[in-house]
């Protein structure tokens, strides 16, 4: 099939950008996204053309290191899916589809379709984290957790921290992302001594970013490609509310 | 060269803790001093950098992704092997030993490997602690699975993420110590040479990958944690970033490279589909547990799978495997598949794979079960294949998953150049000849969180090191060098893409180096090789500049070192005159088709020293010694 895209080309941060328009043809229907964007870049490079830049590494939906929004949704028109697991046979011939980078104050763009992340990094930085030094745990079986205690930590804990929550919420509010590692932490007996320090913490980092606020939209459940529940915002907002009265100034 | 394996001697059950007495210890107060290069943030590099910090040292981190949280390691599905027998099953810590010596073809060191049984127990806990999510039995109690290899229940995982959730431990730890202060991240941040002064480990060159800038950090020891090489066959299982890079630039600077043809190949990835195929993707070896693999008994059955009847199916692992069915380690499982698609019996549209079927589990233990152990791994077959496994059976191929050689390291994990250490996938240590499932995560983290911050403390301690900074002539030579390959890359102009030249590689590779090799087809290999690199460096085309992100410029310099490493692999092949593990010499097999040893001949470890691009490198060997798990031909039947 013939696939036409219109692909955010810009230079780097300070410049403008624009769409450009370009034809794949002969797309088949087994190549997966990323590989298609292979194929029109060696395509380009034979024409002694820049290649677009896009960020990818795994390509099995894992990494979190791929992503752009296809007309407008973060990683594409399928549920639950990354772009590099994305596979062409969910369009069809003469489709015409645009290619736009993450667009959030916090996300600048770096070039193309790759964008700067780092402040999820430094959210977890600021809490993220249950302490135990190396060779202090005690042993595994010592501490019991109830079966769905886990199970509901795992769903949690499956974010790849790709960014798409934040590129398709209207605020560009990092919650779901943030709250993802609090819930994920907090359901565990082993995040507990932490557990207030963590999410003043990590919300508190947050306002230092250039993070929007959440507003409840559920934009960001919708285009997860783990699948992360607003529960988690519940969780979050629950526990930052009980440690924000409850709390003492260290 | 003498290599001294630094290996402890004596009852091998307190051989690790012996040598820990007598490594020398740096104070609180001192470790303040010491800055510590860490390359790498997967399991190996991020464990190791966040326990040094925590122990008070200052660690410099450097990965080439955009966070330290997406290093290969968190592909990883399958599970993480400890000997805690917390079933009963009969496992203990000389068992784990004793299987990894086996399932290695015994090619690996006893007292590397029983250290790492022991410190498989230590691992659990740590991760536990981390809040890593195990799969948990409704008791509450830590669940396990079985995995090749290996008759008890020793594996433990998370879904069929544990890798991610291993690593996001680890990145959590290494982020609490960035916000600290005591370890300074650099992602997008590229190692292209290594600093050598006075023949110890100084530092590092490296390039920005979004502004260019060639940088040198210098520090009191270098640590490589950079994963494995699996790519120089193009596709492999490992993600697109991974490279050689910065092991090889540190072999060219004079640290060995071990048993580079110790590459391992996994059996049950899913096929390649056209030439446009970028990566192959692996279902996690668990899948074995409740999978059985067969093909038609009869050649050119072109019939749907659920049209052949049972009688007409030949469920060749179980057949020949009576006592590990369908869990036999990775190499036998392969090489079994191989064949029988020699055999003119393998199925799909391409004929190269056969059938992992799971119709008969789902019968016995209801979809749900089945859904519930493997949901993520049959939703992700589904969108690639576009075929749903709860109703059609998979269809897998093996392909290159895993690199066991690497670095030549002693006991301690380093190098023979001094202050240079390499932990996890990137060198060679634990896993021989073949690595068993679930035991890459648990080496990366035995290296990372309890090896190195052990034995590092003893370099530091007994060396004086002058003062250096980067003016010094070493360091100007080294970003010299990096600047000419660079240089070179854009200048050059040719016709054809990085790309096309790693795609022409890698066919060499798996046609001649792959799962069966012959002396005939390693020196065709060694003819072409060069051939190729040459032009590779005549007609490459890079284009945009070097002061900007150019992802194909990153390319090719890892394609660079990739048609060097190459070479060495097929010749490590071509002189290893046996066949062991992952290298199967076609001339060496016993009358079932089973990989002959050679252990009067080739009980070593072959460490290759560098002399020069297309020059003959010299071999050392460093000869292997078995005192508790003797010899023997490993039979899975
Ligand atoms: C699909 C898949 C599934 C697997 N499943 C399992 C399993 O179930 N159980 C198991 O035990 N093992 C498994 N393995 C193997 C295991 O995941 C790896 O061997 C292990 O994670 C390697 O960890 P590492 O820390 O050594 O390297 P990696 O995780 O590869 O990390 C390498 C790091 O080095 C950095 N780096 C590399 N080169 C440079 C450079 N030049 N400059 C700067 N930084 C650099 C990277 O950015 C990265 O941070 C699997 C492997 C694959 C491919
Ligand atoms: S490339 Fe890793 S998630 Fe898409």
């Amino acid at each position: 099939m013939r696939i036409i895209l219109h692909i955010w080309r810009q230079r780097n941060a300070t410049d403008q950008g624009r769409m450009t328009r370009y034809e794949v043809p002969n797309v088949s229907e087994h190549m997966s996204f990323l590989e298609m964007l292979d194929v029109l870049n060696e395509d380009l490079i034979a024409k002694n053309e820049e290649p677009v830049a896009f960020d990818h590494d795994c390509r099995e939906g894992i990494c979190g290191m791929c992503g752009c929004m296809v007309n407008g949704v973060a990683h594409g028109p399928l549920p639950g899916t990354t772009l590099c697991q994305l596979h062409m046979r969910h369009f069809k011939d003469g489709d015409e589809l645009y290619l736009e980078p993450w667009r959030a104050r916090a996300f600048p763009v770096v070039k193309d379709l790759v964008v700067d992340r780092t402040a999820f990094d430094r959210l977890i930085a600021a809490g993220g984290f249950i302490s135990v030094s190396t060779g202090s745990a005690p042993d595994g079986n010592a501490m019991l957790v109830p079966k769905e205690k886990s199970e509901l930590s795992m769903d949690a804990a499956a974010c790849i921290g790709c960014g798409a929550c934040v590129a398709m919420c209207p605020n560009a509010s990092a919650s779901l992302f943030m709250a993802a590692k609090i819930a994920h932490l907090a359901l565990l007996p082993q995040g507990q001594p932490e557990r207030e320090r963590r999410v003043k913490a990590m919300v508190g980092q947050a306002g230092q970013e250039l993070f929007g606020s959440c507003t409840n939209i559920g934009e960001c459940e919708a285009v997860c490609p783990k699948e992360i529940k607003l529960e988690v915002i519940a969780r979050m907002n629950r526990d930052f509310l009980k440690a924000s009265w409850t709390g003492r100034e260290e | 060269m003498q290599l001294d394996s630094k290996c402890p001697t004596g009852p091998i059950e307190t051989r690790w803790e012996r040598h820990q007495f007598n490594l020398k210890l740096v104070n609180p107060a001192n470790k303040r001093k010491h800055t510590i290069i860490v390359v790498g943030s997967g399991l190996a590099g991020g464990a190791g950098a966040a326990t040094l910090a925590e122990l008070g040292y200052n660690v410099k981190c450097f990965c080439f992704q955009d966070s330290p949280r997406r290093a290969h390691s968190i592909a990883a599905q399958g599970g993480i092997n400890a000997a805690k027998n917390y079933h009963n099953d009969g496992d203990s810590v000389f068992r784990l030993f004793y299987d990894t010596v086996k399932g290695g073809d015994f090619r690996a060191r006893e007292s590397n490997v029983y250290r790492l049984a022991q410190i498989s127990l230590n691992i659990i806990d740590q991760c536990v602690g981390q809040g890593v999510p195990f799969a948990r039995e409704y008791s509450g109690y830590l669940d396990n699975r079985s995995f090749g290899g290996a008759q008890v229940s020793r594996t433990f995982y998370a879904r069929g993420q544990t890798g991610q959730q291993l690593l996001l431990g680890a990145y959590q730890a290494l982020e609490k110590q960035i916000g600290r202060g005591q370890v300074t991240m650099f992602p997008r941040t590229e190692m292209l040479d290594l600093i050598v002064i006075d023949g110890r480990a100084r530092g590092i060159v490296t390039r920005n990958l979004i502004t260019g800038k060639i940088e040198s950090h210098l520090a009191d020891a270098v640590v490589l944690g950079t994963g494995g090489y699996g790519n120089v066959y193009y596709l492999s299982t490992n993600a697109k970033g991974c490279n050689a890079t910065a092991i090889w630039r540190a072999h060219k600077r004079g640290a060995l490279f071990a048993n580079p043809c110790f590459t391992q190949i996994h059996p049950t990835c899913i096929p390649v589909s056209g030439e446009y195929q970028s990566k192959l993707t692996l279902m996690s070896e668990s899948l074995r547990n409740d999978g059985r693999v067969w093909v038609p008994l009869k050649k050119g059955d072109k019939r749907p799978p659920g049209q052949i009847p049972a009688a007409e199916r030949d469920y060749f692992l179980e057949r020949k495997y009576p006592s590990f069915g369908n869990l036999v380690p990775r190499d036998v499982a392969s090489r079994n598949a191989k064949q029988v698609c020699d055999e003119g019996r393998g199925v799909g549209e391409t004929g190269l794979a056969v059938y992992l079927d799971f119709a008969e589990s789902i019968e016995r233990l209801g979809a749900s079960v089945i859904k519930e152990r493997y949901g993520n791994l049959f939703d992700m077959y589904e969108r690639i294949t576009g075929e749903d496994p709860y109703k059609v059976p998979m269809r897998i191929f093996p392909a290159i998953h895993y690199t066991m050689g690497g670095l030549w390291v002693d006991y301690n994990l380093m190098s023979n150049v001094p202050g240079l250490y390499v932990t996890g996938e990137a060198n060679f240590s634990d896993h021989g000849a073949n690595r068993l499932g679930a035991s890459a995560l648990m080496q990366g983290l035995a290296d990372g969180y309890f090896v190195l911050p052990n034995t590092i403390n003893d370099y530091l301690a007994s060396t004086k090191l002058e003062k250096a900074d980067t003016s010094h002539a070493a360091v100007k030579e080294a970003e010299a060098n990096v600047n000419s390959i660079t240089q070179k890359l854009l200048a050059t102009k040719g016709t054809r893409s990085v790309d096309s030249y790693h795609r022409e590689l890698g066919k060499i590779m798996w046609e001649y180096c792959g799962m069966a090799r012959t002396a005939e087809g390693l020196k065709t290999a060694l003819s072409q090789i060069p051939g190729l690199r040459e032009q590779f460096w005549r007609d490459v085309k890079v284009l945009g500049t070097g002061e900007e992100l150019n992802q194909s410029l990153e390319k090719a310099g890892r394609v660079a070192d990739f048609l060097e490493l190459a070479e060495l692999l097929c010749l490590d092949a071509l002189e290893r005159n046996e066949s062991c593990g992952g290298h199967f010499r076609e001339e060496y097999q016993t009358p079932e088709g089973e990989a002959q040893r050679d252990d009067e001949n080739y009980s070593y470890a072959a460490a290759w020293e560098f002399r020069g691009v297309g020059l003959r490198p010299e071999l050392h060997k460093e000869p292997l010694t078995f005192e508790y798990v003797h010899p023997a031909q490993r039979s899975y039947k």
